[in-house]
């Protein structure tokens, strides 16, 4: 059985076109692109072709583009880079949202002695611009505050926040992995420094990532040694990886228009039916400013991973914001900063679509999911009337 | 995802015993959903032979909750109020065929319905006074269920704690309470009460437990003849010792080596051998 697959925040399946372009660079043409021979000299045409397809899908310029291991090495070598250049400044900005590649990144440096301040959102994951611009009264090193929720879709305000700082001439670092590919970016008009972008989310292998700087921008390395990447990223260069990332950039910049279309218009048929067909469900984050691919609903009295296991029966791949998903024991810091109840936080399921998906999968889980919460909930010694009854109390634990 | 046995998995999917029982005999309610896992166990007990004639519950919570939750009923079926006492979460935990160590609790919520149940059966409910310590505030564990379930698992160290009770695993400020909950058990408890039968104990878990029987056990008896012992070292099953003070000129060396290999092998394992260094 091949398995339904809606679960592309976590990752993607490479695309045909990608993986045979990257086909050659892991068999025959395996040179290294800083030796003089042909051999490797003609990789490095390969790699500036990519630089070049991954610039254009964010409007920068390929000089703007360093190609990293991943997203999260991206978001990490921007804020120490920042850190680096702005030593007495010790200040960091995030959200209580972000992925843990800044999050628990942010966490780390808090440990080391740099004070971060950690921006709560409302009850629909929208930014507190207030608490924003009081937060930057404490001249931070850098202000780090992701383009897209992971979890939820909800799209930030990025336009907004990055005009406020560039007044101010505080450092503005995005993590876009998830927007990448999906939405509309020009980082001509954008006002971020940097940016971070992920190949695994947009149909490239995973391994393969890239930081935007803007040209101008002051920079320090993370991983010093060689000098790949203009001394900007020391390592021999992932090539085939990179030249996937590159083919990935070309195809998602044409199918930028199907992301608001036709995988929208799936996303919004999945979650109309199941709101109509599942008792007691509820949208998590806000529905106007959100990925077109992404919808995160909670099934309350049951519990996310049961559900999960119940539709991988069905070869139904989502994702879910319950502690028992992981090692941890708390719920998804997305949805607890965003005050959603316990009764729901348990029972979130997220599916996130690609091009790739189509109208039948998508029938399939609308026709297999509603009996599976109704099984569920016939599990579960909760429901409406009962917790209505015992006044449920709310854990005292937070995420921080 | 987790790696559930065949068992785990077709518990979850198939549960037996599912529902509530009208007009229950005994009924055990634990867990809560903020916690995210919560069973509900009803019973029907037979007045005269006193056997549980049936057991249903109602699960909100993952895989293994709901399985284990399937798995107590099915063992506790047709048993005594008194046989099944007796049953632990490891037995539990050991029909599945075994639980991943993080959902240990899962297992350990089922001992709790089961006690429940029982408790008020017999009208023994256990009201928790107001002054009763919880250490875990996340996760709402008091010191007395952290004790029970430390002594009745061998656990020694926080992270297994956790995966038994989930305290530590929210904010983490009670994990030095856990800790000093650790210390004081395996340290300071006379070794009497200690579990006679310690199964399957980890590396850890079966050093501590030797450590601890010599000091506690062997060496005040060896003291108080002007002789000593000092632990060498610990190779599998092998426990290396050096005699000391009046016992390293005794003839009787080897029958005192061979009197700590019975104690160690009465107190901590069967396959333990004793040798001098």
């Amino acid at each position: 059985m091949n398995p339904l697959y809606l679960d592309n925040n976590a990752t993607t399946a490479v695309a045909p076109e990608v993986r045979d372009e990257m086909l050659p660079y892991l068999t025959d043409h395996y040179g290294n692109p800083s030796s003089m021979h042909t051999f490797g000299g003609q990789l490095a045409s390969k790699v500036r072709e990519a630089r070049v397809k991954t610039a254009a899908l964010i409007g920068a310029d390929p000089e703007e583009i360093v190609f990293t291991s991943c997203g999260t090495e991206s978001d990490n070598t921007a804020i120490m880079s920042a850190l680096e250049i702005y030593p007495h400044k010790r200040h960091i900005i995030t959200t209580r949202v972000e992925h843990p590649a800044v999050y628990n990144f942010c966490k780390h440096l808090g440990r080391k002695g740099y004070r971060v301040t950690y921006l709560p959102v409302d009850s629909r994951g929208r930014l507190s611009m207030d608490a924003f611009a009081k937060a930057l009264d404490d001249d931070p090193a850098v202000v780090s505050i992701m383009y897209a929720n992971n979890e939820t879709g909800v799209i930030f305000p990025i336009e907004e926040i990055g005009t406020l700082l560039r007044e101010r001439g505080v450092l503005f670092h995005t993590d876009a992995v998830q927007a990448v590919g999906k939405l509309p970016i020009d980082t001509k008009t954008l006002p971020v420094d940097m940016l971070s972008l992920s190949g695994h989310k947009l149909h490239a292998p995973k391994g393969v990532g890239a930081l935007y700087i803007r040209k101008g921008t002051r920079f320090h390395p993370y991983i010093v040694g060689g000098h790949q990447e203009h001394g900007r990223r020391a390592g021999t260069e992932n090539v085939a990886s990179i030249i996937g990332l590159g083919k990935a950039c070309e195809l998602a910049a044409r199918h930028l228009d199907d992301e608001r279309t036709s995988v929208s218009r799936l996303r919004d048929k999945l979650e109309k039916a199941l709101l109509e067909k599942c008792p007691d469900p509820r949208i998590n984050g806000d529905t106007e400013h959100r990925l077109p691919n992404t919808t995160n609903i909670s099934f309350e009295y049951v519990e996310g991973e049961a559900i999960l296991l119940r539709l991988d029966e069905y070869g139904i791949c989502a994702s879910s914001g319950s502690a028992c998903t992981s090692g941890s024991l708390e719920p998804s810091h997305v949805l607890r900063a965003m005050g959603v109840p316990f009764t729901a936080v348990h029972g979130s399921i997220r599916f996130s679509l690609s091009r790739y998906t189509t109208d039948g999968e998508i029938d399939r889980v609308i026709e297999v999911l509603p009996p599976v919460i109704d099984e569920l909930r016939s599990l579960s010694p909760y429901g409406r009337e009962r917790l209505a009854a015992e006044k449920l109390s709310q854990c005292t634990s937070s995420p921080t | 995802m987790w790696e559930y046995t065949k068992k785990v998995r077709d518990f979850f999917l198939h549960p037996k015993n599912v529902g509530e029982i009208e007009n229950p005999d005994a009924v055990g309610e634990v867990g809560s959903i903020t916690c995210g896992d919560a069973l509900k166990l009803t019973l029907k007990i037979d007045k005269e032979t006193g056997k549980i004639a049936d057991a249903k519950f109602q699960t909100f919570g993952c895989a293994s909750a709901i399985a284990s939750s399937s798995a107590l009923t099915e063992l506790i079926k047709g048993k005594t109020l008194e046989e099944a006492m007796k049953l632990s979460n490891k037995d539990i935990a050991d029909f599945l065929g075994g639980l991943p160590e993080e959902k240990m609790h899962c297992s350990v919520m089922g001992r709790e319905a089961l006690e429940a149940a029982i408790a008020g059966y017999r009208g023994e409910t256990h009201v928790p006074e107001s002054g009763e310590r919880v250490v875990c505030k996340c996760f709402d564990v008091t010191e007395e269920k952290l004790r029970r379930v430390i002594i009745e698992n061998h656990l020694t160290t926080v992270e297994e704690v956790t995966n038994y009770t989930k305290a530590g695993g929210g904010c983490g400020a009670c994990i030095p309470d856990i800790e000093a909950v650790l210390r004081d058990i395996w340290s300071l408890k006379p070794v009497a009460e200690m579990p006679r039968e310690p199964k399957k104990l980890t590396n850890l878990q079966k050093i501590a437990l030797i450590q601890d029987v010599i000091e506690k056990e062997i060496r005040p008896q060896l003291q108080a003849d002007g002789g000593d012992i000092e632990l060498i070292d610990i190779a599998g099953d092998k426990v290396i010792v050096a005699l000391r003070a009046m016992c390293v000129s005794c003839p009787m060396g080897g029958v005192t080596l061979k009197g700590i290999e019975e104690k160690l092998r009465e107190l901590v394992s069967e396959d333990l051998v004793v040798e001098e260094q």
